[in-house]
C-alpha cells in the first residue's frame, strides 16, 4: 500500500531529525531575542567575527515580528521564564522592566565599552536610579525626508525648521495622484508604535498631552482635536490611498519607489531612503521634524536597546555579547562590511564627530540635532505627570494607545469622524485608567 | 450483539482518550477560572487573588463587548456561506465528467495545506495592498481607482481569505456526498423531465443535509478560534475585533490577565452554547 | 454512468471547472512566480508574468538569516509526532464507541468535541505557568502533547464515523468463527479501517502543521517550526514581496507536496460521517 510506505517514510524523517539533534558540544549557547529590521539583520550577518573572538559563545537568534516578540518576552520574563539570554527592547519597555527588577544592571560594562561615549538622552532613557539597564544597539528620533526634486518643481523651499502649516501646503503642492505622487506619508496602521508613535508626537507640538497632572485622560481637549483633525485633513488631500495600513515598512517602500513627496518618521529611516534600494536616492533632503511654534517639535526618541533578564543562566556570555554588538568598535565592523552609511546611528557621540560617518550620511546633522531636541522628562507644552515623548512610561500604555490608535486608524479610512475618534478615545482611556487603579 | 465482556474492555479502551481530554480541559480551566476573579497584572507585579467578579463587570460592560460578538457572528456566518455555497456549486462541478479531473481537483484542494499566516501575508501584501497589490493593477487596467480593501471593507477582505482557506474542505466533504447520490434516482427525475434546478432542489439538495451540518459543525468549531488573518491583516483595527481577539488584547496586549482570563471564560460559554445547539442538530442527523 | 453526455457540453463544464481550479490555485501560483523574483520585478506595473530573469537569490536571502532544516525538522517532528500520539489514543477510544455503544456514547463524543472550543488564548497563562512548572518549554514533547490534545477531538470524531461505516455483520461472523477481541481487531478490522486511519493521519498532520498559536508562543529556539519561521519574515523593513513569497513557499511547500501526493487517501475517509 502506498499510504503506509508514505507513513514510514514520515516516521524515518522524524527519528532522523531526533537523533540529528544533538550536535553542538560544551560551548555556552545564549538566545538572542530581536525584531527583523535593518540594523538587526546586518548584525546577524557580521556573526562571523563574533564567533571568531568569542569561540566558546554560540548564539541562537529568535526573529519576529515586533508586536509578536514583545508578547512573547513579556509573557516568558512575567512568568519566571529563562528563555531569552539578551532581549531588544525599546526605551518604553527598559524603565519598566528595569523598576520591576526584570533587568540585570549593566553598569559593570567593562571600561573599554566607553559608556560615557552614550549620547545623554539616549542613556538617561535606559537607566532607572543611576543603574544602565540595556545598551541601546541604534537610537533615533523623527525628522522630514522630502524629495529635493519636487520640492524644487513646485517652486518652494524647505526651511530647517518647517511648521505643520508649511508642510501641509507643501503636500498639497507636490501631489499628483495621476503620477501616484502622494505629497504627505505618514504612519496610519494602528498601533501604539505606530500611528499613536506619530500622532502622539505630533499632539505634544499642538499643545496637547495624553493625561493631566491628576491623570485624567486629555482627549476631550481642544489641542487632540486641532492634531487629529489637522492630521485627517492633511492625509486627506495629500496622503496616499490606504494610508490606514500603513506603517514604517509601508511607508519607507512608497517613498524609496518616488511615491512620496514627503515623509515624516524615524531618523534611522535615513540610510534606507539614501541606499541602493531606494529610487530616488539622490533627490532626498532632510528637516526637523514640524512645530506649530509653542515650543515642541513633534519629534520622538527611542531606541532599541539590548538588555539581559534577571532570569537568564547566561548572564557573563551576554554581557559579553552586548559589550561586542554596541562596543565602539562594531561601527568600524559595519563600516567595513557595508560602508559608513550603513551603521547603526543614533548611540554614540563618537559617530557624530567621525567625518567619514558625516561625509557618508547626509541625514546625520539633521539626526543629531533632532535626538538633541527631543525630550522625555518634559515632552509636552502643559505639565505631566508622567516621562516619554511618543508613549507614556506606564505599563497600561501600550494596550491603551493600540486601542486608541484603532480609533484614529478608522477615522482616516473614513469610517468615522475625527470627533467620534476622539470621544471613543477618551471613553476606553477612561475605563483603562480606572481598570488600572488611577 | 455486545457482551458484558466485551463492553467492560470498550470501557477500557475509550478511558485514556477521555482521561487527557477532562485533564486538557480542566487543569488549564480551573486555572483560567481561578486568574478570573484574581486582580492579576504582571507588569504591575499585581496579583491579589479574589476581587470577585469585578473582572467580568469590565468585560461585559465595556462597549467593546458587545461589538466582538457581533463581529464574531458576522465574519463566522459569512464565511460558513461562501463556503457552503461555494462547496456546493464546487462539488457539482467536479462531480461531472470532465477532462482533467485530477487535476482539477489538486488544485482546487491546495488552499487547505496553506498555513493560515502565510495566506494572511500574501492576500494582504500581494492582493489586498492599495500601492503594490494585484487587484490595485487590476482596478487600474479597467480604469478605476483602486480600492482599499482592508480598511474599506476590512470584514470582507478576512471572509475572503479564512473562506479561501476553508472552502476546499466543504468542496472535499460535499463531493463525497454527492458521489454518493444514488444516480438511478436523478435518471429517473430526469426521464421524468424534471428540470436541473428543481431536480437540485427536491433530490439533490436533501441529500447533501446531513453534510452541510456536519460542514457547518466542524468550521465553527475551527472559525470561532480564528486569529492568525485578523492578527497579520488589520490587528483588530477597523471593526475586525472578535471575541478571540478581543481577549488576546486583553491578555497580551494590555497584560490584564484577571481581565482577559474573565473574558475567555465568557468565551468559553458563549461557544459552548452554539456548540451545544449544533451538535443538537448534527446528533439528531447522525441518529438516522 | 448512463448519463449521456455529449462532447461540447463536456468541453463546456472542463472549461468552467478549470477556470474555478485556477482560481482557487491562483494565489500560490503567485506566490511561486514572485519568490523567484528580483525585488523590483516583483511590484513591478504591469505586473510580469512568466517572462523574466528567474533568480534564486531570494531563497538564498532567506536560507542565509534563518535555520530552515532546523525548522522544518520541527515542523515534521510536531506534526507527525502528534498525529501518532493521537491515532493511538483515540483508535481504541473510537472502536469501543463505534462497535460497543452505550447509553452515554454520543454525549462522551459531543463533550469531546466541545472542549475543542477552549478559546486559546483564554488558556495561553495557565498552559505557559504548567510548561514552565515541568521545565518542558520551548520543547517538542510539549507542542507534540499540545497540539495532540487539542486535535485529539477531530482524530476520535472522523474515526468514529469511519468506523460506523464498517458493517457490524462482519464482527458477527467473526465471533461465529471464535475470533477473540485481539485477533478481530488485528485481522478483521484493521484491514477495513485502514483507509479512514490513513485519512485521519493526513488530515492531522495537516492541521498540526499549520497551527500558528501555540506553536509560536511556547517555543523560542529548539522547538520553533516552520510557523515561527514565516513570523520572523511577516514585517522586515522595505522591499520585501519577493523574500515573504520565498519564505511562504518554503514554508508551506512540503505540505501542499504531501497533500497533493495523498489526496486520494484524505479524500476517501474525510466524511465525518456526512455520508449515509
Amino acid at each position: 500500500m502506498k499510504l503506509t510506505t508514505a507513513l514510514c517514510g514520515a516516521t524515518a524523517l522524524a527519528t532522523m531529525a531526533a537523533t540529528g539533534a544533538f550536535a553542538d558540544g560544551h560551548a555556552t549557547t545564549i538566545t538572542i531575542a530581536t525584531v527583523n529590521n535593518g540594523d538587526m539583520i546586518t548584525m546577524q550577518s557580521l556573526m562571523g567575527d563574533f564567533n571568531e573572538k568569542h569561540p566558546d559563545i554560540n548564539v541562537e537568534w529568535v526573529t519576529l515580528e515586533e508586536n509578536v516578540l514583545r508578547q512573547n518576552l513579556t509573557t516568558d520574563i512575567s512568568t519566571g521564564g529563562g528563555a531569552y539570554d539578551v532581549l531588544t527592547i525599546g526605551t518604553y519597555e527598559v524603565p519598566i522592566w528595569g523598576n520591576n527588577g526584570w533587568l540585570v544592571s549593566l553598569n559593570d560594562l567593562p571600561a573599554e565599552y566607553e559608556v560615557d561615549d552614550l549620547i545623554p538622552a539616549i542613556r538617561g532613557g535606559l537607566s532607572v536610579d543611576g543603574e544602565l539597564y540595556a545598551a541601546p544597539f541604534y537610537g533615533e528620533s523623527s525628522f522630514t525626508m522630502y524629495r529635493t526634486d519636487l520640492m524644487e518643481a513646485a517652486g518652494l523651499e524647505m526651511p530647517e525648521a518647517p511648521t505643520w502649516e508649511f508642510i501641509r501646503e507643501a503636500a498639497a503642492a507636490m501631489t499628483d495622484r495621476d503620477n501616484e505622487i502622494n505629497g504627505i506619508c505618514a504612519r496610519g496602521k494602528a498601533g501604539w508604535g505606530e500611528n499613536m508613535a506619530l500622532l502622539t508626537a505630533m499632539s505634544n507640538s499642538f499643545g496637547a498631552r495624553w493625561f493631566d497632572e491628576d491623570w485624567q485622560a486629555q482627549f476631550d481637549s481642544e489641542a487632540w482635536s486641532n492634531t487629529l483633525n489637522f492630521y485627517l485633513d492633511m492625509m486627506e488631500e495629500s496622503g496616499p490611498a490606504g494610508a490606514a495600513n500603513n506603517g514604517f515598512n509601508e511607508n519607507l517602500t512608497l517613498f524609496q519607489q518616488g511615491k512620496c513627496g514627503i515623509w515624516i518618521d524615524a531618523t534611522s529611516a535615513g540610510q534606507f531612503v539614501v541606499n541602493d534600494d531606494s529610487t530616488v536616492a539622490d533627490q532626498v533632503g532632510f528637516a526637523l521634524a514640524p512645530d506649530t511654534g509653542l515650543g515642541k517639535r513633534g519629534n520622538w526618541l527611542w531606541a532599541w536597546s539590548l538588555a539581559i533578564p534577571t532570569s537568564s543562566q547566561n548572564q557573563d556570555a551576554a554581557k559579553t555579547f552586548i559589550n561586542w554588538a554596541t562596543g565602539p568598535e562594531y561601527s568600524a565592523l559595519v563600516a567595513e562590511a557595508k560602508g559608513w552609511v550603513a551603521v547603526p546611528p543614533g548611540t554614540r557621540t563618537s559617530l557624530y564627530e567621525n567625518d567619514n560617518y558625516l561625509n557618508a550620511a547626509p541625514f546625520a546633522a539633521m539626526t543629531v540635532e533632532s535626538m538633541g531636541t527631543a525630550d522625555p522628562t518634559n515632552p509636552t507644552v502643559d505639565p505631566v505627570p508622567y516621562t516619554g515623548v511618543q508613549f507614556v512610561a506606564i505599563p497600561e500604555f501600550a494596550g491603551i494607545a493600540t486601542q486608541v490608535g484603532q480609533q484614529f486608524a478608522s477615522a482616516l479610512a473614513g469610517q468615522q469622524t475625527a470627533e467620534e475618534a476622539l470621544a471613543n478615545a477618551q471613553e476606553l482611556t477612561l475605563d483603562e485608567m480606572d481598570a488600572a487603579g488611577y | 450483539m455486545a457482551t458484558a465482556h466485551s463492553k467492560s474492555a470498550a470501557r477500557w479502551m475509550i478511558a485514556p482518550a477521555v482521561f487527557v481530554l477532562l485533564v486538557w480541559m480542566l487543569v488549564p480551566l480551573c486555572m483560567t477560572l481561578y486568574f478570573s476573579f484574581a486582580d492579576y497584572r504582571p507588569l504591575r507585579g499585581t496579583f491579589e487573588p479574589w476581587i470577585g467578579f469585578d473582572n467580568y463587570v469590565r468585560f461585559f460592560s465595556s462597549s467593546a463587548f458587545l461589538s466582538a460578538v457581533g463581529t464574531t457572528l458576522w465574519m463566522v456566518t459569512g464565511i460558513l456561506s461562501i463556503t457552503i455555497i461555494g462547496g456546493v456549486l464546487m462539488a457539482l462541478l467536479l462531480d461531472r465528467p470532465i477532462f482533467g479531473q485530477g487535476i482539477v481537483r489538486i488544485l482546487v484542494i491546495a488552499p487547505f495545506f496553506v498555513m493560515p499566516t502565510v495566506s494572511a501575508l500574501v492576500w494582504k501584501n500581494m492582493f489586498f495592498n492599495v500601492d503594490n497589490g494585484l487587484f490595485s493593477y487590476l482596478f487600474k487596467g479597467l480604469g478605476m481607482q483602486p480600492y482599499d480593501f482592508l480598511s474599506q471593507a476590512p470584514l470582507f477582505s478576512i471572509v475572503v481569505i479564512v473562506a479561501w482557506q476553508w472552502l476546499p474542505f466543504a468542496t472535499l466533504i460535499l463531493l463525497t456526498a454527492v458521489q454518493s447520490l444514488d444516480s438511478e434516482q436523478l435518471e429517473a427525475s430526469e426521464m421524468d423531465g424534471a428540470p436541473a434546478l428543481s431536480r437540485f432542489r427536491f433530490i439533490i439538495l436533501p441529500h447533501l443535509s446531513r453534510a452541510i451540518t456536519v460542514v457547518i459543525l466542524i468550521q465553527t468549531i475551527f472559525l470561532l478560534s480564528i486569529f492568525a488573518e485578523i492578527f497579520v491583516t488589520t490587528n483588530g483595527a477597523f471593526g475586525t475585533r472578535t471575541l478571540t481577539y478581543l481577549v488576546y488584547q486583553r491578555v497580551l496586549e494590555s497584560q490584564n490577565v484577571g481581565l482577559g482570563s474573565a473574558g475567555g471564560i465568557v468565551a468559553v460559554i458563549l461557544a459552548n452554547i452554539i456548540a451545544i445547539f449544533l451538535m443538537r442538530i448534527v446528533g439528531k442527523n447522525l441518529d438516522s | 454512468m448512463a448519463r449521456a453526455i455529449t462532447t461540447k457540453q463536456k468541453m463546456m463544464w472542463t472549461v468552467l471547472a478549470w477556470a474555478f481550479g485556477l482560481l482557487m490555485f491562483f494565489p500560490i501560483l503567485w506566490t511561486f512566480l514572485t519568490s523567484f523574483k528580483t525585488e523590483s520585478t516583483a511590484i513591478a506595473d504591469p505586473p510580469v508574468w512568466f517572462f523574466f530573469d528567474w533568480t534564486l537569490e531570494n531563497y538564498t536571502a532567506v536560507q542565509e538569516r534563518s535555520n530552515y532544516p532546523k525548522a522544518l525538522m520541527n515542523s515534521i517532528i510536531i506534526s507527525v509526532g502528534s498525529t501518532i500520539l493521537g491515532i493511538l489514543i483515540a483508535v481504541p477510544a473510537a472502536w469501543s464507541m463505534a462497535f460497543v455503544p452505550g447509553k452515554r456514547t454520543k454525549d462522551v463524543l459531543l463533550w469531546m468535541l466541545s472542549t475543542k472550543m477552549l478559546p486559546a488564548v483564554g488558556v495561553l497563562y495557565p498552559l505557559v505557568l504548567l510548561a514552565k512548572w515541568l521545565g518542558v518549554m520551548d520543547s517538542r514533547i510539549l507542542l507534540v502533547v499540545v497540539l495532540m490534545l487539542i486535535n485529539l477531538p477531530i482524530i476520535v470524531w472522523m474515526l468514529y464515523t469511519y468506523f460506523k461505516e464498517i458493517p457490524g455483520e462482519i464482527l458477527e461472523a467473526s465471533r461465529m468463527d471464535g475470533a477473540d477481541l485481539r485477533s478481530e481487531i488485528l485481522y478483521v478490522l484493521t484491514p477495513m479501517a485502514l483507509p479512514g486511519i490513513a485519512s485521519t493521519v493526513l488530515l492531522n498532520i495537516i492541521l498540526a502543521w499549520n497551527e500558528a498559536f501555540w506553536t509560536i508562543l511556547l517555543t523560542t529556539v529548539n522547538a520553533a517550526p516552520l510557523t515561527a519561521f514565516i513570523a520572523s519574515f511577516s514585517a522586515p523593513e522595505g522591499l520585501f514581496y519577493a523574500k515573504l513569497s520565498a519564505a511562504s513557499m518554503m514554508a508551506i511547500a512540503p505540505i501542499l507536496i504531501m497533500g497533493w501526493f495523498s489526496q486520494k487517501q484524505l479524500v476517501r475517509g474525510l466524511t465525518f460521517g456526512a455520508v449515509k
